[in-house]
């Protein structure tokens, strides 16, 4: 008999540790597309404002900033314009949270769907994170049309070649979002509490990193912790690129770069033995 | 024979019951670290400790148990069995919604289900992008879709709405544009779930047409219903689930005799938890119009009991709530036999004091229905129910009671010229001798 033909599919009971089959994450691209679009659609329908909804969060959190820890607490912000210096950073930072925060709940808000029906999951965190990249380019327009006023009104400002690295510093921060996230989505089908931890850890990673304060203040002896996050060489290289200020290293950013693959991939293994079972502990 | 392909090989599946973990990552951590050091785990149950027992060893519960069966290309294969019986888990196996405890399953070409109609569709986005985002989710590329876009328009007759958001689509659009979608996948293997199903009795109908179709075209169905008539006109073949073991595999009528004498012969009454969980038909989900509550079967004292003899009369009282008025409600009672053929239909209008009392005012009622001593012959006989509201809504409960009749007198005759039938009511018989009157 022929029937040692091959098979289209074999469902085992247990599988290794590392097992995502990005072939066939590809396969299915054509879904990722129509999820950005599900998602971006949904958010902007029935809204007046629509996109302006992502400009006067980031615009009213720099403002507030630059009154409290410019204006009250003088943190210095290397000699740039403080609005412009607070903006980089909470744009910036605002795309790695939302990647994050969006992504980690994945398993819990898709249960329904993924109830129902199989197709690789890791295709709703991705979608998720590039659906965040449209937002960001708002933010990001916004940002320009500011930073071309102090451009053009001679604020000391002095944009450099490392503009080149932002698509890159982009690609870093969908990666280092999409790997906590789903980290931690999958932590959540079993620690239900993780989702508040969340919550608050986001708030104290912020200020852990150089954002309503540049990397020159802090004390040399915490040099090294501060650089342990991945988001400190991040964010100072994308001020650094625009502003020309700040004091960026080379060690940092390969540090930074091995933590986010490390992170990734923590995220990747872990995603990828929860997603065969958690149908039943959910 | 034609090729095998699906292949499932001892597959098991465990469930843990109860509280999975300790609930938070602090316990799990703690109790790790201490069965690292080997010391006692701090959050252990004290009688756990006490009964000896493991932690993990307790409040397990195996959905199903070393299966394996084959299935070849073309069948139409009935999976049957009781609520519980594990043919839901397997399902979700096959779909790989999740993944078994042990064993393999080997598939050769593309599954999809009916159970996923309408998966994934946001109210938002108009007809076509839902159209292409649902196809996608079932497995469909985008030009597979593009060249059946027009054929799944037409089918679900919503040519005019296409583009409009489907939240502004009525149920019944929304459904046919859903089921459209599903019915153009064109899979290899096609998996139906009646109990899953949710939707109007031509919804239904539309799905298990829908499966003959595709079996003639070769491919293969795997087919989940509870309805018996429905599993023996489609299946060549079935297997009998019981408590996650597989007790029958192989001929359509054998399986579902098997299956319908299995132990509910005891049940003599059937509670509104039991009747809201196996209920279909078309049912309104939300706004519930009537429902059963309560159905008993006795005799004619009142005693609640599962065998009668033929000569005794058989009491069903059936407690229903009405929720609105209901000017049209009607009671329906199907018996069957152990093969799950109809035998006999009652409904209450056949009674003409149950028209008199029409329309229903909001309320719980209790209608009973009395049967006739003299009717049934020796046997096993099953009842199903229907409470109808007009076109509104018809709960019908497909596994009611299974009860034995002992005919009596027993009629002292030779087994092998008579052969047993379930309707065997008390005719009138004369003889007279004619041959005296020939003299």
């Amino acid at each position: 008999m022929k029937e040692e033909t091959e098979w289209t599919m074999e469902i085992h009971s247990r599988s290794g540790w590392f097992n995502i089959d990005l072939a066939e994450l590809w396969r299915y691209r054509d879904l990722i597309v129509l999820f950005v679009r599900r998602e971006f659609v949904a958010v902007y329908k029935q809204t007046i404002l629509g996109p302006a909804w992502f400009l006067l969060p980031p615009l009213f959190t720099a403002i507030v900033f630059a009154i409290i820890f410019g204006s009250i607490a003088r943190i210095p912000t290397d000699g740039q314009p403080p609005v412009l210096f607070y903006l980089a950073g909470i744009i910036a930072w605002t795309y790695f949270s939302n990647c994050m925060t969006a992504t980690s709940n994945t398993f819990i808000a898709n249960s329904g769907i993924f109830g129902k029906v199989y197709f690789p999951r890791l295709v709703i965190p991705v979608s998720i994170v590039i659906v965040n990249i449209f937002s960001f380019l708002i933010q990001f327009g916004l940002f320009l049309i500011i930073y071309l006023y102090y451009l053009i009104s001679g604020a000391p400002i002095s944009p450099n070649i490392w503009l080149c690295l932002v698509p890159f510093l982009l690609i870093q921060m969908a990666a280092l979002g999409l790997g906590m996230g789903i980290l931690v989505s999958s932590l959540t089908t079993r620690y239900r509490d993780l989702t508040f931890a969340l919550g608050c850890g986001i708030q104290l990673w912020m200020y852990a990193t150089p954002i309503v304060y540049p990397l020159s203040q802090v004390p040399h002896q915490w040099i090294w912790l501060i650089s342990l996050n991945p988001m400190t060489a991040v964010v100072e290289s994308f001020r650094f690129a625009f502003l020309g200020s700040g004091m960026i290293q080379s060690w940092q950013i390969v540090l930074s770069l091995i933590i986010t693959a490390f992170i990734l991939f923590l995220g990747i293994l872990f995603f990828s033995k929860v997603e065969r079972s958690f149908m039943d502990t959910v | 024979m034609s090729e095998i392909v699906i292949k499932v090989e001892n597959i098991s599946k465990l469930y843990r019951l109860g509280i999975i973990s300790h609930n938070t990552l602090y316990q799990d951590i703690q109790s790790k670290w201490a069965r690292i050091r080997g010391a006692e785990d701090p959050n252990t149950q004290i009688d756990q400790l006490n009964s000896g027992l493991k932690n993990n060893e307790c409040e397990c519960f195996w959905a199903l148990k070393n299966i394996s069966f084959d299935v070849r290309k073309g069948e139409i294969l009935g999976i049957i069995g009781r609520n519980g019986a594990g043919k839901s888990t397997l399902l979700k196996i096959l779909s790989r919604v999740t993944a078994p405890t042990e064993g393999k399953i080997k598939i050769k070409g593309r599954i999809a289900s009916l159970l996923e109609v309408g998966t994934g569709f946001h109210p938002e986005l108009t007809g076509r992008e839902n159209v292409f985002l649902n196809g996608a989710i079932l497995g469909m590329t985008k030009q597979e879709i593009n060249e059946k876009f027009d054929d799944i328009v037409a089918f679900a007759e919503v040519e005019k709405f296409i583009d409009t958001p489907v939240k502004r689509y009525s149920s019944g659009m929304y459904v046919r544009l859903a089921f459209a979608v599903a019915a153009h996948l064109e899979p290899e293997i096609l998996i139906v779930d009646e109990v899953l199903a949710v939707g109007d009795a031509r919804f239904q109908k539309k799905c298990i047409g829908k499966m003959g179709e595709v079996a003639g075209e070769g491919r293969t169905v795997l087919f989940v219903s509870h309805n018996m008539n429905a599993v023996k006109n489609l299946c060549g073949k079935v297997i009998l689930l019981e408590a996650g073991n597989l007790v029958y595999e192989g001929d359509t009528h054998k399986g579902i005799a098997q299956y319908v004498n299995e132990d509910r012969i005891e049940t003599t009454t059937l509670d509104e938890e039991y009747l809201n969980s196996i209920m279909t038909g078309l049912i309104l989900e939300r706004n519930p119009t009537i429902r059963f509550q309560q159905i008993t079967i006795s005799d004619m004292n009142g005693n609640e009991r599962a065998t009668f003899r033929s000569d005794e009369e058989i009491k069903i009282t059936m407690r229903y709530r009405c929720y609105t008025k209901v000017t049209n409600l009607r009671l329906l009672i199907t018996v069957l036999d152990s093969e799950g053929n109809r035998i006999m239909n009652t409904l209450n209008y056949d009674d003409e004091s149950e028209l008199v009392s029409m329309p229903r005012e909001p309320g719980t009622y209790e209608t009973i229905c009395r049967f006739q001593k003299n009717i049934f012959g020796e046997g096993h006989i099953f009842f199903t129910f229907g409470l109808i509201n007009g076109d509104l809504e018809h709960v019908t409960i497909q596994k009611g009671f299974h009860i034995k009749i002992s005919f009596y007198p027993y009629s002292s005759c030779n087994e092998k010229l008579f052969e047993f039938v379930n309707i065997r009511p008390l005719m009138s018989w004369r003889t007279k001798n004619s041959l005296r009157e020939i003299v």
